[in-house]
């Protein structure tokens, strides 16, 4: 680890004040930023500890549901509302890492943790997203839980966030601010594909800090699922994951879907293709198989993991009918 | 090379005539194994509460004035040498003592690898950070000291240095067609060859002819490997290690630092995890020549990194396994070779033929071992080296054939039962493997098990059910040197230099001790840990319950003998011969005679002394010279495969062992289902990733190194047979290795009868199945 210098943000414009300096970074629960210290990926000469700022969960008039920061992963996957209102969020939450790490972990951390790549890990290896222009040791390497959508030839590496699916599919917005002020972003825009600089990952300017998420009401969310797949019962990430919320009309029909992908790309993969495809369609394995094959139409395969297309379709597949049956 | 099988043949022959009768072929058994006392009951772990309370001090733990701590840095090519090395940051970071790489290193004699000597505990012979070259990727090129951890981990990040490269093995098919034989393997003949089995199969009625892969694994200990070293005013060297072989690394190290062995002393009283892997490696060998440069205590505590770098573990294999079956299910062949990865600097073939010298009766046989010469950190013996792999290979073509054959897989076990070892012509000690199926078949409900694949399914999920034969021999290893201390107080304490990783070792010592010598468990302690005690034998080969029980016995021999030189006329033993003699309720006493019986307690105080100790060797194991003394088990197995994402839990299991008598029933199930847990992630979850561009592992670390997690293992039940061998001390065998044996293939074969689907290389990932499914 390279020394550094600490400093405990007491609000927001304190935190972004410190945030700005080059060489500046926030810290939540530091379960992903300290170990790629450790490793020296990561070398930071100020850590702006923000785990005291909102740690809130609000809920609103107009049926949203405002999520600060720095609240951490279990008690965002443990509040009522979250449970009753998007169980698919919980789920996604509760799927990911493990009982302590969740305990540690925020929700701002948790949407701008880096990659779990083999190879963006070891500094010994060639990778465009630590050295730009260095080349990628993952394109003909172990790639087996590397992307099959959106990638590019500069990157393979895929988003490692199973909350982040959740969001997506749910259409979370997220607050942002630093010294110059303050917006708001839809989830599904916050994260890059790497196209030719995978060193930018998110669409945040310099000093931005994420100050809360928000969740849109959306009362079909109560049908809501997350199903992931994975190499070991609990504790390792995402192979292909899928977060879906359904909502079927009297008549069979899908009256409204969302839909999203998880392990599959560089970003947290909305699949937009698949919903439109969906839209309006009856609720059936065919029209399902066949949304999933729309989306997945342009999926490339690595050397190994060519075996998450026909996953992805799969699962795409059964998290739909699982969730029609319940309906039905 | 003298192996250790030459050395310990000589000493065999001069030592047969020495022998007690007991040990020989034919001789009287263990009086204590039809006895029922301490030994049989489930004694909680004497180590337990200093453990829980955190009281009991690992190598990484112990303290030290004036310590220092040191960072490693690994190299990231495999074959090469330094061209250029910047130190002067390093050097200069805040709190850094020393710098120490190849060219200020201590001149230092490379290790004794293991199986050059019987002493010998090197895990590989190239010399340590002696010159530029570099041998494989992680090989330690510079060691940091510095006043804490932290420093010296962040001056470790200011080494620059720059390679010049050569051309490395680093890929398994290209070595492997260049695969040689080695001179033996663990001293037995790489070949055996009974008849023409390869005409056999070719004639055979029904054959099975299949090629298995079993990929690297790593060592992953709760504790990572550590040690704290200094060396004292008087040129003596003390190192607290985590190991599994005490002695030898005392002795490995005299001769690579010139030293005599009294001048080492090696202490290790706790060790986080052994299974193979706490041996003699480069970090304590630096620890200490960093320790002699600054003339400071040293603690070297590896990264969990530092565990995948610096320490081997299980060995690639490519095996085949062919069978020659006749119309009645007898084999008239059986075929089973294969290649090992290796380093050319070490010696662990990973002998995965051995279960075919000794599993099944066959009217040929054809075994042979090669290994290929991969730049690598040296792999090493990883709970059943071989035995684990070996099986896997041997069980799941067993299951092939007697799916193509229409038998149940037990049945056709039953009918290629031997009566006597299949490749010695040796009689068996003791084998009741029929007995194990039996018994597991029935509590498991196996007669439930359709032979079709895929006949059951529940939603998405197919389930099905395998079995197989788990085994691993019996050791026991010469050279242990028990001394029991008795005080006037009717106190016994035993001392040896033995290893205590958590499998219970001191615990059933106690109780073995406390049943020979007639005393309750709270009169005896067992003092281990320490080569200042006398020599132990090394914690391998699931043999230090026998081999420390042989040496106690013997030096309770020499115990009975000097008490009775002790009693008085006075004494009611008085005139008695040790033949005579029994211990019993804290005393001795007459085997027949009630009332001819003296406490300790009382002859002690009669003689007037405050204790009486007596030291003796263990005999050598002469048993296994004209026995085949086996373990062996039954696993079942129940899967469950997700048709629609092809993930596989295992929802049930079962072991079925017989393994002599039980010494104590509750360390050894722990054994028993650490072994198969282990094996769930032989089979499903772990693979080392050594990526053959660069010889370099890519999952160094637990969070991509998949050990099976708690929902991945089910309820584990474990039974036995509980009969004693009567060749065996204590009538028992050493069972730490057994469980994971036959694993592999279980759920493999349960793989199969749920989707019908053969996966022939481990670990059976999802990816494998999706197409099947
Ligand atoms: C062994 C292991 C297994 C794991 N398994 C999974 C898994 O299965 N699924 C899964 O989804 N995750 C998994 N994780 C990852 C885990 O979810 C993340 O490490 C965690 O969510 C990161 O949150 P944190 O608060 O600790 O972030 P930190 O490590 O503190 O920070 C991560 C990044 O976010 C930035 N940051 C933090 N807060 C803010 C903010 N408010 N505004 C702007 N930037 C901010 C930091 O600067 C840093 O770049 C695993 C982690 C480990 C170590
Ligand atoms: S895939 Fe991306 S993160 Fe991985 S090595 Fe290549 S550039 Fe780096």
């Amino acid at each position: 680890m390279t020394p550094f210098s600490y400093a405990r943000a007491g609000d927001t414009t304190a935190a972004t004040h410190l945030g700005v300096a080059a060489g500046a970074k926030y810290l939540g629960g530091g379960t992903n930023l300290v170990d790629l210290m450790r490793e020296t990926i990561e070398r930071p000469d100020t850590l702006v500890d923000v785990t005291g700022l909102s740690r809130t969960i609000e809920e609103r008039g107009d049926g949203s549901l405002m999520i600060g920061a720095a609240v951490r992963n279990t008690a965002v996957a443990e509040h009522r509302a979250v449970r009753e209102r998007y169980p698919v969020l919980a789920r996604a939450i509760l799927a990911g890492a493990s009982g302590q790490i969740r305990n540690m972990a925020t929700v701002g951390g948790n949407i701008l943790q880096r990659t779990r790549c083999l190879y963006f890990y070891d500094d010994a290896a060639r990778c465009n997203k630590r050295t730009p222009g260095a080349g990628c040791d993952a394109i003909d390497g172990f790639n087996r839980a590397h992307a099959i959508l959106g990638a590019s030839p500069t990157c393979v590496a895929t988003h490692p966030s199973d909350m982040c699916v959740a969001l997506a599919a749910l259409g979370a917005v997220v607050h942002l601010e630093n010294a110059t002020g303050a917006r708001t972003m839809p989830l599904v825009d916050l994260h890059r594909l790497p196209a030719g600089r995978p060193e930018v990952e998110t669409l945040l300017e310099p000093g931005e800090l994420i100050t809360a998420i928000e969740l849109p009401q959306l009362p079909c969310a109560v049908r809501s699922t997350y199903r992931k797949v994975r190499d070991r019962a609990s504790y390792s990430f995402a192979l292909v994951s899928v977060a879906a919320v359904l909502d079927r009309s009297d008549d069979g029909m899908v009256r409204d879907v969302r839909l999203a992908l998880g392990g599959v790309a560089h970003k947290p993969w909305r699949a937009f293709t698949a919903e439109a495809a969906l839209r309006g369609r009856p609720t059936n394995e065919a029209c399902f198989r066949a949304a999933a094959e729309a989306e997945l139409a342009d999926a490339a395969p690595l050397r190994d993991n060519g075996f998450k297309i026909e996953l992805t379709r799969r699962t795409i597949v059964a998290v739909l009918n699982e969730l029609a049956g319940e309906a039905a | 090379m003298t192996t250790i099988r030459d050395a310990a043949q000589k000493i065999m022959q001069t030592a047969i005539g020495l022998a007690p009768e007991r040990w020989l072929p034919g001789g009287t058994p263990d009086p204590l194994i039809g006895r029922h006392g301490a030994i049989g009951s489930s004694v909680p772990r004497v180590d337990g509460p200093r453990k829980v309370k955190g009281e009991a001090p690992f190598a990484a733990e112990v303290p030290a004035r004036n310590m220092t701590y040191a960072a490693l840095v690994y190299s990231t090519i495999a074959r090469g040498h330094i061209a250029t090395l910047e130190t002067d940051a390093a050097q200069a970071a805040p709190g850094v003592v020393l710098v120490m790489t190849y060219r200020n290193a201590p001149r230092m004699a490379p290790p004794a690898v293991f199986m050059s000597d019987p002493r010998a505990a090197g895990a590989s012979s190239l010399p340590v950070m002696q010159d530029d070259a570099i041998h494989w990727n992680g090989e330690p090129i510079a060691v940091i000291l510095a006043e804490t951890q932290e420093q010296a981990d962040h001056a470790a990040t200011l080494v620059r240095v720059t390679y010049t490269e050569e051309a490395a093995s680093t890929s398994f098919e290209y070595a492997a067609a260049h695969a040689h034989r080695p001179d033996n393997v663990l001293g037995e003949p790489a070949v055996i060859e009974i008849g023409n089995a390869e005409a056999a199969l070719a004639e055979a009625a029904h054959k099975i002819d299949r090629t298995y892969h079993t990929p690297r694994y790593s060592h992953a200990a709760i504790e990572p490997h550590a040690a704290t070293v200094w060396w004292e005013a008087d040129g003596q060297l003390i190192v607290h290690d985590a190991t599994q072989m005490l002695n030898g690394t005392r002795w490995t190290l005299a001769g690579i630092f010139g030293l005599k062995e009294e001048q080492i002393r090696i202490l290790s009283p706790f060790v986080g995890g052994g299974f193979g892997g706490k041996a003699l490696w480069n970090h304590q060998i630096l620890a200490i020549a960093a320790s002699r440069l600054s003339g400071r205590p040293v603690r070297v505590a590896l990264s969990r990194e530092g565990v995948f770098r610096v320490s081997g573990g299980r060995t690639t294999t490519r095996q085949r396994v062919a069978l020659g079956a006749r119309a009645d299910g007898t084999l008239s062949a059986l075929i089973h070779t294969g290649i090992a990865a290796m380093t050319a600097y070490n010696n662990c073939p990973e002998q995965f033929s051995f279960p075919a010298r000794h599993l099944y009766a066959a009217g040929s046989f054809k075994l042979e071992q090669k290994v290929a010469d991969i730049d690598m950190v040296a792999n090493t013996f990883m709970r059943a080296p071989g035995e684990s792999v070996g099986t896997f290979a041997l069980e799941s073509a067993i299951d092939e054939l007697a799916d193509d054959m229409g038998l149940d897989p037990i049945e056709l076990r039953r009918r290629i039962e031997p009566a006597k070892d299949p490749t010695s012509d040796h009689p068996f000690s003791s084998r009741h493997l029929l007995d194990a199926y039996a018994r597991g078949a029935e509590r498991f409900g196996w007669s439930a098990r359709s032979p079709t694949p895929r006949a059951r399914r529940e939603g998405e999920w197919l389930i099905g059910m395998g079995v197989a034969t788990a085994t691993y021999p019996y050791y026991r290893m010469p050279g242990g040197t028990a001394r029991i201390t008795l005080t006037r107080a009717g106190h016994a304490c035993v001392a040896m230099a033995s290893h205590e990783m958590g499998m219970g070792t001191a615990t059933v010592q106690v109780q073995a001790t406390a049943d020979r010598l007639g005393l309750p468990l709270t009169h005896v302690t067992f003092a281990y840990g320490d080569t200042a005690l006398p020599p132990g034998t090394i914690a391998g080969g699931s043999s230090q319950t026998a081999s420390i029980a042989a040496a106690v016995t013997a030096a309770g021999e020499k115990l009975v003998s000097a008490l009775l030189k002790l009693v008085g006329n006075a004494s009611p033993l008085a005139g008695l011969k040790a033949g005579d003699i029994v211990a019993r309720d804290g005393g001795l006493g007459h085997r027949a005679l009630a009332d001819r019986f003296e406490s300790y307690v009382s002859i002690l105080s009669r003689a007037n002394r405050d204790q009486v100790s007596a030291e003796a060797e263990a005999p050598m194991p002469l048993e296994v010279q004209k026995y085949a003394m086996h373990s062996y088990g039954a696993q079942f197995c129940e899967v469950r495969v997700n048709a629609v994402t092809g993930e596989t839990r295992v929802s049930r299991f079962l072991g079925a062992f017989d393994t002599g008598r039980i010494v104590n029933p509750r360390t050894a199930a722990s054994q028993f289902r650490g072994g198969i847990i282990m094996g769930l992630g032989l089979a499903l979850t772990e693979e080392t990733l050594f990526d053959e561009r660069t010889g370099r592992i890519m999952n160094a670390s637990l969070a991509e190194y998949h050990v099976p997690v708690h929902l991945d293992v089910p309820e584990i039940d474990v039974i036995w047979t509980d009969t004693p061998d009567p060749r065996a001390p204590l009538g028992a065998h050493g069972i730490g290795e057994i469980g994971i044996t036959g694993v592999g293939a279980a759920v493999a074969n349960a793989v199969y009868n749920a989707t019908g689907r053969r996966i022939r290389d481990l670990p059976i990932t999802l990816d494998k199945l999706l197409g099947s499914t």
